[in-house]
Order: C-alpha cells, then sequence, then structure tokens
C-alpha cells in the first residue's frame, strides 16, 4: 500500500513538472508532436530510474561515510552527466532501435534538472534503495504524462488561430500553467 | 576535509573517464568520418536554420545524400565550399539570399491615431492593427531590429528599416517577428517569379502596369544616377525596357497620382532614358542567370510574350528554345510597329542582348505543320509555351470587299516590315481607330499617299492613343469621323475606287461604355481612293492547333483564344501553357511581356514542384482605398513634352524614329516629380509635421 500512495503522490500530486517546476526546459521544447513527446518522455523515465539508482549508492556508500553531503550537488552531476553517455554509448551498441527512437534525447537529459531533482528528493526523504527506483519510475512517468498531454494540446491548437504575438512559446507556456493549476487539485489527497 | 572531498571527486570523475574510454572502444560502432569532418566544417551555431535539429544531425543527412553542400542557411559560400570539398561533391550553387523590406512608407504614412504603449510593433499590431493609415505599411518600432541576431537590420532615417546586405544571413528572425509581413526572405528566384499581392506595398501605377513593374523603386534608382539598378529593376519584370519604353502606351500614367497636381509622371520616358543610357553606352549591363540546369521548354512564338517568357525561363537556370514562323523575332514588335516609332536597330540591339543569354532560336518553322505539342515532347521539351499571337484579321462583310486594292491594316505593316511591295496606291482609306490603324496611316504617308482615316465614332471614342492622334494629324492624315463603311466600288478592272460610307450620329453608351453610333438616313457620301486598308481587330489562328481530323486538345473560347487558367496560364494539357495576345486577344506589349514572365513562373514551379502555386491574395483589380481623387500638400512641377525629332510635312517621307529622347535636366525633373507612393503614402511637398506642430502649439 505504501508503494501505491508512493506512485500516486509521484504521478500526480508531487508531478515533477507540474507541481514541481523541475524539467521545463525539455518540457516546453519537445512537446511540439506526440510521437517525440512520448520518445522524451520514456527516454526520462529510463534515465532518471538509472542514476537515481547509482546516485542512492553514491550517496550511501561515497559521500555519508565521508561526511561530504555538501558535495551532493556536484557529485551526482558527474555521475549523471558520465551515465548518460555510457547509456548513450551502449545503446548505440547494444540495441541499435532502442538508441535510434531514444538517442537523439539523451544528450538534452545529460544535465536535465528534472533526473538531477528526482535523485535529490530520493536521498531527502530517504528513501531506500527500492524505494528510490520506484519513486523515480513514477517521477518519470509522471514527467511523460505531463509531455504528453501537453503535446496533444499543442498539436490541437496548431489547427486554432492563435495571435501572432503568442504563438509557439508563449502560448506553450500558459498553457503548461494552466495544466499546473489542474494538477494542484491534487493537493491534499496526500502528501 | 579539503583533502577528501578533492580525492572524492577526483576519484569519480576518474572512475567515470575509466569507464567511458574503455565504453567508447569496447562500444564503438563505425560511423563514417565524413560526418565528422562536414560538422567541423559547418557553422557550428545549431540554430536550426537548414531543417536539421542541430550541425550533426545536418551532418549526418549530408554523409546520407538528405541535403546538398549548400545544406547551412548561414554559412556562406565557403562553408558550401568546405562542404562540397569533404563530400566530393560538385558545388551546387546556393541561392543568395537577404531580407527585403517593402514598405518605403515609415513616416510619411499618416497616423490615425495617438499610441504611448509599448514601444513593439506586435504590441501596436494588436491594438485596430497599428495606428497607421496604411494597413500594410511599416509601424516603425523596430521590432525587427531587435530580433536580429546579427545586428544586420537598422532603423533607417524615414521611419522604416533598412537591412545591411553584407551583415544579413536571410534566417528570417526579422520576418518572423514583424506582425504586418512587411519584411520578406528573398533570393533571386523569389524576385522574378513574385507576381502583386495585395498586401505588398502597390503604389496605384504598379497595380494598373500589365507587366507589373516596380515602377516607384526604379524612378528612385533613376533619380539617384543609379542606371543600372533602375534597369535590374525594371528587369525583374520585362525584358524588353529600349522597347517599351518607346511604344508602351503607358496604362500606369492614367493611375498616377501626380494627374490630380497637374500631369502624370512622365513613367515611360524615364524607362526610355535609362535603357538609352544602356545602349549607348555601348555595353550590355551583366544579367543574373542560375546555372544551366538542362532542361529544355519550348517556345512558339518569337514576339514579346515569346521572348519574355525564353528570358526568365533562361534566367532560372532553364533552356529555352524559340520557334518562330517569321524570318526574325519580334512579333507585333518588329511586324506590326512601323520604324519611325521602333526602329529596327533599337529592337534587334534588344533582342539579341537577350539571346546572348543562352536562348535557342529556330525561325521560319511552323507550328502544327512542322512541328506540334507531341514532336516537341519526343524531342524532349518537358513543357511548351504558346504564343503565337494574334494575326488574323477581323473582316467586315459588305458589298465589294473582293476588290483589289483592299487589304488589312496588319497584312500592310507586315509587307514594310519585311521590306517587301506592298502595292500601296495614292490614295489610301483607312478604316479603323485604334494603334493598328493610326500605324497603318501614318506608315502609308510616308509612302506619299494621300491618306483618310474612317472610324465610325468621333475622335474621343478612339482607342488610338491621344498624342498619335494628334501626330498623324499633324504629318497630314485626314480623319472623317462617324462614318460607317457601306461598300466599295470597284472599276471595271475590279479595282476599288470609292468607299461608300455613312453619317453617323452618337446615341446612348453601349456596354463598353463608348457612345454607340446611329446612321443618319439618307447621308451616304463616297470618298475617292485605290487603296483600302482595314484595322478593324485583330483574333488569333488557331487552325494550327487542330489535328488531320479536325481535334484539338486544347479548349478554345468564343473569341478564338485558348482557354488557360488566368493566374497560371495553364491549359488543359499540364505541361502546356499559353500567353500574350493568344491568350487575350489583342492587348497591349506590355500585357505579353507581363503573361510571358507569368508563365515562366509556373512552368518553373510545374518543372520543379509538379504544382503551381497561386497565392490566395493576388492583386487582380485596382485596390479601392489606394485610388484617390486628389493628392494635397503638393507643388506643381509642369510635366516634361517627349521632344519630336522633326516635325509636320518632313516627317512624311521618312522612316527615321520620330519621338526624340529627353535632355538629362529633363529627366533629373521627371524623376523628381514622381511622389514615391505606396499604398497610401506619397512625398508631399510640406511635411505632415508643420501641422500637427502647430495644431499642438494651438493646445
Amino acid at each position: 500500500m505504501d508503494y501505491f500512495v508512493l506512485i500516486i503522490a509521484a504521478i500526480f500530486v508531487n508531478n515533477i513538472v507540474l507541481a514541481q517546476y523541475l524539467g521545463n526546459c525539455p518540457f516546453i521544447g519537445t512537446s511540439k508532436e506526440t510521437g517525440v513527446a512520448m520518445g522524451m518522455g520514456f527516454a526520462v523515465v529510463f534515465v532518471a530510474t538509472m542514476a537515481a539508482a547509482i546516485t542512492w549508492v553514491v550517496q550511501r556508500f561515497l559521500l555519508v561515510p565521508n561526511d561530504l553531503g555538501y558535495l551532493q550537488t556536484i557529485a551526482f552531476i558527474l555521475v549523471i552527466a558520465s551515465l548518460v553517455q555510457f547509456v548513450e554509448m551502449f545503446l548505440k551498441k547494444a540495441i541499435p532501435p532502442l538508441y535510434k527512437s531514444l538517442g537523439i534525447f539523451l544528450p538534452l537529459i545529460t544535465t536535465n534538472c528534472a533526473v538531477l531533482g528526482i535523485a535529490i528528493i530520493c536521498q531527502r526523504k530517504q528513501f531506500s534503495l527500492l524505494e528510490t527506483v520506484v519513486f523515480s519510475i513514477a517521477s518519470g512517468v509522471g514527467f511523460l504524462l505531463a509531455l504528453v498531454v501537453l503535446a496533444a494540446i499543442r498539436e490541437r491548437l496548431e489547427m486554432a488561430r492563435i495571435p501572432q504575438s503568442i504563438q509557439g512559446t508563449p502560448i506553450a507556456l500558459i498553457l503548461a500553467g494552466l495544466m499546473s493549476l489542474a494538477f494542484f487539485a491534487f493537493k491534499g489527497m496526500t502528501s | 576535509m579539503i583533502a577528501t572531498s578533492i580525492l572524492v571527486l577526483f576519484g569519480i570523475g576518474f572512475t567515470a573517464a575509466v569507464i567511458l574510454a574503455a565504453a567508447s572502444k569496447v562500444l564503438y560502432v563505425y560511423e563514417d568520418p565524413r560526418i565528422a569532418q562536414v560538422e567541423a566544417v559547418l557553422a557550428g551555431a545549431n540554430c536550426g536554420g537548414c531543417g536539421f535539429p542541430g550541425c550533426n544531425a545536418a551532418a549526418v543527412g549530408v554523409v546520407a545524400g538528405k541535403a546538398g553542400s549548400d545544406v547551412c542557411v548561414i554559412g556562406g559560400p565557403a562553408v558550401m565550399a568546405n562542404v562540397a570539398k569533404v563530400m566530393g561533391l560538385e558545388l551546387t550553387e546556393m541561392e543568395p539570399k537577404l531580407a527585403f523590406v517593402d514598405c518605403t512608407g515609415g513616416e510619411r504614412a499618416e497616423d490615425v491615431y495617438l499610441y504611448e504603449g509599448v514601444q513593439d510593433c506586435r504590441a501596436q499590431h494588436q491594438l485596430y492593427k497599428g495606428s497607421k493609415m496604411c494597413p500594410e505599411g511599416c509601424l516603425g518600432f523596430g521590432t525587427c531590429v531587435r530580433a536580429c541576431p546579427f545586428d544586420a537590420i537598422r532603423m533607417g532615417p524615414n521611419g522604416y528599416p533598412v537591412v545591411n546586405p553584407e551583415r544579413c544571413v536571410a534566417c528570417g528572425s526579422c520576418a518572423i517577428v514583424c506582425p504586418r509581413n512587411v519584411i520578406s526572405i528573398n533570393g533571386f528566384t523569389d524576385d522574378i517569379t513574385h507576381l502583386n499581392e495585395i498586401n505588398d506595398c502597390l503604389a496605384p501605377c504598379r497595380q494598373r502596369c500589365p507587366g507589373q513593374i516596380n515602377i516607384p523603386r526604379y524612378i528612385e534608382q533613376a533619380s539617384r544616377g543609379d542606371y543600372a539598378g533602375a534597369l535590374e529593376t525594371i528587369r525583374e519584370r520585362i525584358p524588353m525596357p529600349l522597347s517599351i519604353g518607346r511604344v508602351c502606351p503607358r496604362p500606369c500614367e492614367t493611375e498616377c497620382r501626380r494627374q490630380h497636381v497637374e500631369a502624370p509622371v512622365g513613367i515611360n520616358m524615364i524607362k526610355r532614358y535609362v535603357a538609352d543610357w544602356e545602349m549607348n553606352s555601348g555595353q550590355r549591363l551583366p544579367i543574373s542567370c542560375k546555372p544551366d540546369n538542362g532542361r529544355k521548354v519550348a517556345i512558339v512564338g518569337g514576339g514579346p510574350a515569346g521572348i519574355s517568357c525564353a528570358f526568365y525561363l533562361r534566367r532560372l537556370g532553364y533552356r529555352p528554345t524559340i520557334f518562330e514562323l517569321m524570318p526574325k523575332l519580334g512579333g507585333q514588335l518588329r511586324y506590326g510597329i512601323p520604324e519611325y516609332r521602333l526602329p529596327k536597330e533599337v529592337l534587334n540591339w534588344e533582342i539579341q542582348g537577350i539571346l546572348d543569354l543562352g536562348i535557342g532560336v529556330r525561325v521560319q518553322i511552323k507550328f502544327g505543320r512542322d512541328f506540334t505539342v507531341k514532336t516537341l515532347a519526343e524531342e524532349g521539351f518537358e513543357a511548351t509555351f504558346l504564343a503565337f499571337g494574334a494575326w488574323a484579321n477581323a473582316q467586315i462583310p459588305i458589298e465589294g470587299d473582293d476588290a483589289r486594292g483592299i487589304a488589312s491594316g496588319t497584312e500592310f505593316l507586315t509587307k514594310v516590315g519585311l521590306g517587301v511591295e506592298t502595292g500601296i496606291g495614292k490614295k489610301v482609306v483607312v478604316i479603323g481607330g485604334g494603334n493598328t490603324a493610326i500605324d497603318a496611316a501614318r506608315t502609308s504617308i510616308r509612302f506619299g499617299a494621300d491618306v483618310t482615316m474612317v472610324y465610325r465614332r468621333s475622335r474621343n471614342e478612339m482607342p488610338a492613343n491621344d498624342e498619335e492622334i494628334a501626330d498623324a494629324e499633324e504629318e497630314g492624315v485626314k480623319y472623317q469621323f462617324l462614318a460607317a463603311p457601306n461598300r466599295f466600288i470597284k472599276d471595271k478592272q475590279g479595282r476599288v475606287t470609292h468607299l461608300e460610307y455613312t453619317q453617323m450620329k452618337l446615341g446612348k453608351p453601349d456596354a463598353s461604355g463608348r457612345r454607340r453610333p446611329v446612321p443618319i438616313k439618307g447621308s451616304e457620301h463616297l470618298i475617292e481612293c485605290d487603296t483600302v486598308y482595314m484595322a478593324i481587330g485583330q483574333k488569333p489562328e488557331i487552325e494550327c492547333l487542330y489535328d488531320t481530323r479536325g481535334g484539338c486538345p486544347l479548349e478554345t473560347t468564343r473569341w478564338r483564344t485558348v482557354e488557360a487558367n488566368p493566374a497560371t496560364l495553364q491549359t488543359a494539357i499540364p505541361n502546356v501553357f499559353v500567353g500574350g495576345d493568344l491568350f487575350t486577344g489583342p492587348d497591349l506589349v506590355i500585357t505579353a511581356l507581363g503573361a510571358g514572365r507569368k508563365a515562366a513562373r509556373s512552368i518553373h514551379q510545374y518543372l520543379t514542384t509538379g504544382h503551381i502555386e497561386v497565392p490566395d491574395n493576388l492583386q487582380r483589380t485596382m485596390i479601392p482605398y489606394t485610388i484617390f481623387k486628389d493628392v494635397e500638400r503638393v507643388a506643381p512641377i509642369e510635366r516634361t513634352q517627349m521632344p519630336h525629332l522633326h516635325h509636320g510635312e518632313e516627317r512624311t517621307c521618312t522612316f527615321v524614329e520620330v519621338e526624340g529622347a529627353i535632355s538629362d535636366d529633363e529627366f533629373k525633373k521627371e524623376t523628381c516629380r514622381c511622389m514615391r507612393c505606396g499604398l497610401t503614402c506619397y512625398n508631399r511637398t510640406e511635411p505632415l509635421q508643420e501641422e500637427v506642430s502647430e495644431t499642438s502649439k494651438n493646445m
């Protein structure tokens, strides 16, 4: 039951983009088509999970024993960036079809604050390794959900008459704000 | 503490580096080394202007053959050459493009309300579409200047932006932010294939000109002494400034706003002056053409429409060939317009310049007899442009019209043009009131004949130009107005001796707006004559389109012209296009030149994309809000008169050109008379500001 609450909270209540405002750059940048949004979303799920797991290990066995908690951010960035590079190379060699569909998004994730944010939140809440993995998958799915919904709306907007001056990114930001308001309805369901 | 932290971070970094280094060896995937090479020579701005997501993707695209060496839009020729070198490709010529500001109104355009809001064009545009009276012009807040990442656009002194061509890379940032679409990214192809659209900055003269010449622009260039630039502007729309500068009846001048001050600007005399300047300089200006793409297009008819189409197709990179029935090119310009209006020497010089661009010519070859659309296709011509004009003469079937000595005006003029025996007598009657009739009459005078023109309406209804009517009179042509031919009387040998006509009076206006002539009973008169030239209208000879079984693959109209889409000139056969008099019926030279360019545009689009684009905002009629009844605050300057090289009697025995060139001073004065109109703005002699500041003082 605990895990169920954790998942619901991560996807809806504390949605990584719409409630925590992390990862806004790819949220706006890759939400023009649903196909691209799906690719990006799954890439985030994949990378966030791996990053959270590895940074959990780094934190638990390297930083905490040496009393180096203040190095968390820089160490995590280092780890995540290397990890993404490695994953990219690995996918290219081992699973080319997956690389073809996710590959172009991987460099975008290298320094994505949503991925870093998920890893840091897991540490703040002092999750166990299993909890960390479950939470980061759910958070990634939350990102995927928000991204795909926004992309679907923006595809519809292609056919709408939008004043020229707010076409493109401006209207996407307005939409993001409205979606964020909608997600606020989940507040208080669980913490 | 510090040592541990450094050590730990170093440890993490080192481990990651080792793993990545190992991975790059173990997990190495072969990638075309040219991708990295191409990426290295690209501009590296990751701007996405090429349509690929970033320079790396563009490099992959180039290596995969999805893009040519011209992939990089901001790199320019140097980058292109480098990419081509890496790929071992032939250099595909990249068409240089520039941001182009269409509006020249700026401060001259009146404000309709006082605006003190955010100083941004887009903001103001939200408020009743901007404060300017002109609905299409520049608002002048310089939003484009701020949008330009290359600092290539500046606010000019007159309230509209000016592009610095050295810095502009045609990225399009300025065009995107402009709420009024004043700025466009234009290349050479766009320049010569553009058709007037209602949101272009169209002065009334530009709207009226069937050739769509940018008149205010070339006059402005000419006034600055940039004659080469003026000619280039003219040649974006028509290929023959020398000829048109002499023969055009100047429909543009009928719309000139200056006529509400004193008289219209002498637009055509300015064109003639700059064209004469080029001819007299002895050197032809270079005419830019795209490299030969090897695609062949056949042009049937070497008149103005055919020459114009060939000229623009050649400039767009095609290989046009003109097929002409007569021994020389020029069509009605050569065989219809007499020497004294357009000297053959001038026409030859102009046509030679056009052919020298690389246009093939086959003369004395008849369409329908020697070749057909089918044989052209077999020969490898991918498209055909039919423009063999309207050379058949209309007849009035009256008694005695089979008499000897009766011929059509065009037949006579063609014979004169060819230099063969015309069989002209001593007393000539010309029937008709158009320009062909006047040409026939004035040519007859030069053969020493006594000439009377018979026209069934009065002088005011004559379709010919007023100057020409006056010139003909000066040369001794007699007019018999309100006279309708009844019958011809012939002698025993069958030669015409008299023309009998009925006197008419003018009744109510008919459908064409001209007053219909009504016969006066019992008013028959005789005119003595031995030669009659009828010039009452022409129509196309379309018999050559029919095959031996009498079938015609093209639709024809009841005016015996060929049916086509008026916006594209495409006929029922998709790769056959039609233009000039064959499409419109007898019309002006400038109309035919315009049609030639329109057809070239259609053929170009048809051959490259298979589809001809027709903008839905094409300007077809005069735009009502741009037509003014009067213009305020403009000081009058008298219009220059075209000088006549010789007068009256003198002219009756010579074919030497009648109208001379205007002097340098007159030319300067005439260019200054142009008010550089836009859609609503024009130059006022006294600025608008004075009145505004005075009213504000009173307040």
